[in-house]
């Protein structure tokens, strides 16, 4: 095979762990804090996308034609729209469910999931058709040698990794960061020391969602489309890679979004079956990795109470 | 103890004994579900759902929901028998309408495979978010063996829920090695691994699917219509009756399963893995038992399903139909057999019958299903406490 395909995919592949990774970062936080796991994860990512490209039409009415100007506002309004969603979504159905067994959570988010999936199919004008998403960014691109080095594709993904280092700065570097993880590791121990408990999961939620919404921008930017049934397989991969990586870690998440990138890249190009298979194999080495390591590749430091 | 009037004193209703009580529920209820399954217009469907909801309130109020359960503990062989006669009675009454009888049937075989979702979860804990997955192969093996083999479609029944049982030993390591979330997730994968594959194997007809012989019993073929008193029935009539059997017999399996020790094995696991361990309980083993149990009941709902639809496709399997599972047992109420009949019948019938709603029908039931897990979070039927002495009555 030439260099020039293999750097076409391994670009691609760095482009998808990113978003992956961006996915799974929001299932690991709300598990820290909250020991749940929210399935509407992937319908809230098209939600944001959805957000971004209403903010592009508002835009576009309101004669703004910058690109560069779009793109900030676009992702802004998504980010900022979706977090506050997510903030919703964890005060009203999460917070309330926190006792119950943990399947009905399963459902319950799941059941959010469908609704918001059918909600936008059918409020959203003419919302069961995919959208064309803008190509906001530059366009242009530099020949090496058979490499075409497109210039969104590199500005995705720095921005897209610059986002994941700047949510492990504010998990590891700041007050915020410290009391989400204080109440990860201990709820009550965490409120007798004066965190506000309700507060920090909804900022959480509200953090996890903003980066689902960066990644549902992503997406459209990079495959200039943007449906209402985007955010299943999102999410499904997203929450395999959490699992993988290892739960309420963050950096298992990042590990395990690009280790599910990098399987379907392998998938779809190292091995002799057609690249079709790419999803099974990715999904086959996810189940072997669980019954190699079945807490995730970065465990849980965790004990059972008895 | 709310349990101890009960079983102690003879619970009557408006005078009535239990078994009346029992057997006018359950003509009543039958009666209900053939016009609920014959209702056409909107309006129809609407004034039978108030019907519905202002009967349980007034039985709630009244009592006669305790005689009922009174006519089911005590009087449990004469009401299963009055249940099955009703269940033949109304696919009799069906007779000619082929709508009504496939959504019967699928009702039926739904329960069959929510019951084994129901061992598997609902007694052992363990989520299993594959079961279209299981239920497909049990079709697809009915699809591949009716048309490349001349085994009686009987014994393939019985294959497809083998076939099932097998492929889901490959999964047996991970699934039992691994907790909660974790466990989820192995499923979920094989779920989505499961479909994906069906839509780019050629072999298995790729998104076009496989068309599926049908269901022969002794030379008598199941896609004829059989005649009785000079009036031709539905095919589906055969299904029907099959598909009854099929769920008679999980239904009593279930039953048994949960009064036996090893139903009280696999509670144990579910409730505390580590102290069942310390008791001796081979956990690893109740749960590959109820795993497998589990799907072999899962696999053969489904190629039953096959063979009546005589079509089988990837998109009938997909991630969606597994939470359709997973929602009639949760609704039901975990480990409870009759709550799962009957959220199988609301899940599957309800969506068909409000055509009005037709493009809103998804959303209704999600939010439907959320409302009730907020409110209602142990189901329509929530399981009861363990009787010590299984059948025990006080006074006898």
């Amino acid at each position: 095979m030439d260099i020039g395909l293999l750097g076409q995919y391994l670009a691609n592949g760095i482009i998808l762990g990113t978003m992956y990774a961006l996915v799974a970062v929001g299932f690991t936080l709300f598990f820290g804090v909250l020991d749940v796991i929210k399935f509407s994860h992937g319908d809230v990512l098209m939600l944001g996308a959805f957000t971004g490209f209403t903010a592009f039409l508002g835009l576009e009415a309101a004669g703004v034609a910058d690109p560069w100007v779009q793109v900030v506002a676009v992702t802004l309004v998504a980010v900022a729209g979706t977090a506050f969603i997510g903030a919703v979504i964890a005060r009203y159905l999460v917070l309330p469910l926190k006792s119950a067994p943990p399947l009905n959570i399963l459902l319950v988010t799941l059941m959010l999931g469908t609704a918001i999936r059918e909600a936008v199919r059918l409020f959203y004008p003419d919302g069961s058709n995919p959208k064309p998403f803008p190509a906001l960014l530059p366009t242009s691109s530099t020949d090496l040698g058979n490499f075409t080095l497109r210039a969104d594709s590199v500005i995705l993904v720095s921005v897209g990794l610059a986002v994941i280092f700047g949510l492990h700065l504010l998990i590891n570097r700041t007050r915020l960061g410290l009391a989400i993880r204080a109440v990860a590791q201990d709820e009550e121990t965490a409120k007798t020391m004066g965190i506000n408990y309700t507060m920090i999961v909804l900022v959480t939620f509200a953090i996890g969602s903003g980066a689902a919404a960066f990644a549902g921008i992503m997406n459209g930017l990079y495959y200039n489309e943007v449906n209402f049934g985007m955010g299943l397989l999102l999410g499904l991969i997203g929450f395999s890679s959490a699992i993988v990586g290892g739960l309420g870690n963050l950096y298992g998440a990042i590990l395990g979004g690009f280790l599910f990138a990098a399987l379907q890249t392998i998938g779809a190009v190292a091995l002799p079956f057609a690249s079709a298979y790419k999803d099974v194999f990715a999904f086959g080495v996810v189940i072997a990795v669980m019954a190699w390591k079945p807490t995730g590749l970065i465990a849980e430091r965790t004990s059972d109470r008895v | 103890m709310s349990r101890a009037p009960l079983t102690a004193t003879p619970t009557t209703w408006l005078g009535l004994p239990p078994l009346a009580v029992g057997v006018l529920f359950v003509v009543l209820a039958s009666t209900y579900a053939w016009l609920f399954l014959h209702a056409e217009s909107e309006p129809e469907v609407l004034v039978l759902l108030a019907v519905a909801a202002v009967a349980a309130v007034i039985g709630g109020r009244t009592g006669a929901d305790r005689a009922l359960s009174s006519a089911m503990t005590r009087h449990s062989g004469a009401m299963n028998g009055v249940i099955v006669l009703s269940v033949v009675a109304v696919i009799f009454l069906l007779g000619t309408e082929h709508f009504p009888l496939l959504m019967l049937t699928t009702v039926l075989l739904y329960v069959t495979a929510a019951l084994g979702l129901n061992i598997q979860f609902g007694y052992t804990g363990m989520v299993n978010f594959a079961g279209a997955a299981f239920f497909g192969i049990g079709a697809y093996t009915a699809a591949v063996m009716t048309a490349h083999t001349s085994i009686p479609p009987l014994l393939i029944l019985v294959l497809g829920g083998v076939m099932s049982a097998l492929i889901g030993f490959i999964l047996v390591i991970p699934v039992v090695r691994t907790r909660g979330h974790y466990s989820a997730v192995v499923t979920i994968a094989f779920a989505v691994l499961f479909k994906t594959f069906l839509e780019v194997n050629d072999i298995l007809g790729g998104p076009q699917g496989l068309m599926v012989g049908s269901m022969t019993i002794l030379g008598w073929d199941f896609n004829n219509s059989p005649v009785l008193f000079g009036i031709e029935l539905s095919f589906y009539v055969n299904y029907a009756l099959l598909g009854a059997t099929l769920a008679v017999v999980a239904f009593m399996f279930t039953r048994r399963l949960e009064r036996s020790w090893l139903g009280l094995t696999l509670d144990s696991v579910r409730l505390d893995e580590t102290a069942s361990a310390c008791f001796g309980i081979g956990v690893t083993r109740a749960k590959v038992l109820a795993f497998t149990i589990g799907n072999v009941m899962t696999g053969i709902a489904g190629t039953l399903y096959g063979m009546m639809v005589s079509f089988v496709a990837p998109t009938s399997f997909t991630f969606a139909d597994s939470l359709l599972l997973v929602a009639i047992v949760l609704l039901g109420g975990m480990g409870s057999p009759w709550g799962t009949a009957l959220a199988a019948f609301i899940v599957i019938v309800l969506p068909e019958k409000l055509q009005i709603i037709q493009e809103y029908r998804f959303l209704l039931f999600s939010v439907l299903v959320i409302a009730m897990l907020l409110f209602r979070p142990d189901g329509l039927l929530p399981r009861k406490v363990r009787d010590y002495v299984p059948g025990w009555r006080a006074d006898t």
